[in-house]
């Protein structure tokens, strides 16, 4: 594992300057310029947002290629973009057509259900999904320069990112406990490569910025993401699936900010119109949940 | 003197503020992360980070930050600004076209090498190493800003091609890359003399 290459340092260099940032899905232009507006520090492309995937169902694949397109000759910031797992040639579009992250996601429906992308031959960075520490190295081996705790995508509901979130903290709490020689069984466990289970052992934390995703709907959601750990959020359906979009997109941007601030918080979530509906976790069925897409 | 004591603030509204206060600490130097106008108060330096300059643009309005931090570097204070800072800074952002603090005498232009796939580490040209205190500098660009022009009382510490990349006026120290991201930058070293090192 080289992560002292120039092309890796780009990549998660690149996921560096996101840290602190809301990334924002968007489905077309309008919604791209209403979240730069807002203060996003990137946005999404995709052809419709998680909240919409569930309840129409249906194969869901890459966005159109002139949808990405507009999206990208509106705004300034970054624009990512999201292949299905395994979906190497979409991967491949993605990078040609010049994203500048390509999310390979769970909310998509698989292309592969055994192998990822493997992320190392592409110049364009790759940010993947994980539940737990084990899945979120194994991206990493296969070249992931960002990692995001995968919640439950379009559900408007916090706990599976809570879940997410407070595993892998648990795990490389745990991971610091150990001596070497217990290191070996370790990796064994969490399925992982040796040489990066040693290096989040000795580092505390994973080698790349972990973000947070999956179920945020409202600044205090985003802000609890922050508390947990995360460095940055992304949010999906929430802001274009609530009955106020800028402002939501605002009031968001600012509580991961100053999440340390409950007082900003407060003032940020004071006068929202409705939050998106959501969804009970315990009425999905397993096939339901996007989460348990890839291992 | 303020409560910060003899500490460098860090913007630390959105961006790659952490790797900043990463290199200050190896260098000696205590960071405080800056959100609000009172966070300001007694700092001997200030670092704009790389990250989303319209993000932190939006995040600046309406909390005083704005006139609090341009106050300071009139008067004087130490700062070092990268990428996003750069713009920040600028007397005029252009591609596209958005406001600045108008205090570093330059034309920017965003973006201008490229997206993400056109990111790349660079070895650049030192025009001044007794200043740098280094004859080689490495160069993290990542959706990097270009300097279009420059005033008379800017000097080019660096460049990329014919491009300034490394800029001095004054108490300002700007460059269009990432030396928080090089280890053991120059760039760094350089700032952490300016402000010097914590007792």
């Amino acid at each position: 594992m080289n992560f002292s290459s120039p092309e890796f340092r780009v990549k998660v260099g690149l996921a560096e300057m996101l840290k602190g940032g809301v990334i924002m899905d968007v489905t077309d232009a309008s919604q791209a310029k209403i979240a730069e507006d807002a203060g996003a520090a990137a946005v999404m492309a995709l052809e419709r947002v998680p909240a919409d995937i569930r309840s129409e169902g249906g194969v869901a694949r890459m966005a159109a290629i002139e949808k990405i397109d507009q999206i990208m000759q509106t705004v300034s910031i970054p624009v990512m973009a999201k292949c299905r797992i395994g979906h190497i040639a979409e991967a491949r579009v993605l990078e040609t057509l010049g994203v500048d992250f390509v999310d390979e996601s769970e909310v998509l429906t698989p292309a592969d259900e055994e192998n990822h992308v493997w992320k190392h031959d592409f110049k364009v960075p790759f940010v993947c999904g994980c539940r737990n520490l084990g899945e979120a190295l194994r991206r990493i081996a296969e070249g992931a320069a960002m990692i995001r705790t995968k919640g439950e995508a379009g559900s408007g509901n916090i706990v599976e990112a809570v879940r997410h979130l407070r595993a892998v903290r648990r795990e490389l709490r745990r991971l610091g406990t150990l001596e070497g020689e217990e290191l070996i069984p370790a990796a064994k466990e969490l399925q992982a490569p040796f040489e990066l289970v040693r290096y989040v052992a000795s580092e505390g934390k994973l080698p790349v910025p972990n973000f947070a995703a999956g179920g945020v709907a409202t600044p205090a959601d985003a802000a609890l993401c922050m508390m947990l750990g995360a460095e940055s959020v992304f949010v999906g359906s929430g802001i274009f699936k609530s009955e106020d979009p800028a402002r939501r997109a605002k009031a968001v941007v600012k509580a991961v900010t100053h999440w340390r601030e409950p007082q900003v918080v407060l003032e940020a979530s004071r006068g929202l119109e409705g939050a998106m509906r959501g969804l009970d976790i315990a009425k999905l069925t397993p096939e339901e949940m996007l989460s348990r897409r890839g291992w | 003197m303020g409560s910060n004591g003899r500490r460098v603030g860090v913007l630390a509204l959105q961006g790659d503020f952490e790797a900043h206060a990463r290199a200050l600490a190896a260098r000696g130097v205590s960071a405080v992360e800056v959100r609000d106008p009172d966070d300001l108060d007694g700092v001997r330096g200030l670092v704009l980070p790389g990250g989303e300059s319209t993000t932190m643009l939006t995040l600046m309005e309406g909390s005083g930050l704005r006139e609090r931090v341009s106050e300071l570097v009139r008067g004087g204070l130490p700062v070092l600004a990268t990428c996003a800072g750069l713009i920040l800074l600028a007397r005029e952002v252009r591609h596209p076209a958005q406001a600045s603090l108008g205090l570093l005498d330059a034309v920017v232009d965003r973006n201008a090498y490229g997206r993400q796939i056109d990111s790349a580490v660079v070895a650049l040209e030192v025009c001044e190493p007794g200043e740098l205190g280094a004859d080689r500098l490495e160069g993290v660009f990542i959706r990097a800003p270009r300097v279009r022009e420059v005033g008379g009382d800017v000097r080019v510490l660096a460049r990329y091609g014919d491009d300034p990349v490394l800029v001095r006026q004054g108490s300002l120290l700007a460059a269009t890359f990432h030396p928080e991201l090089s280890p053991g930058s120059p760039v760094i070293d350089l700032f952490a003399r300016t402000v010097g090192r914590r007792e």
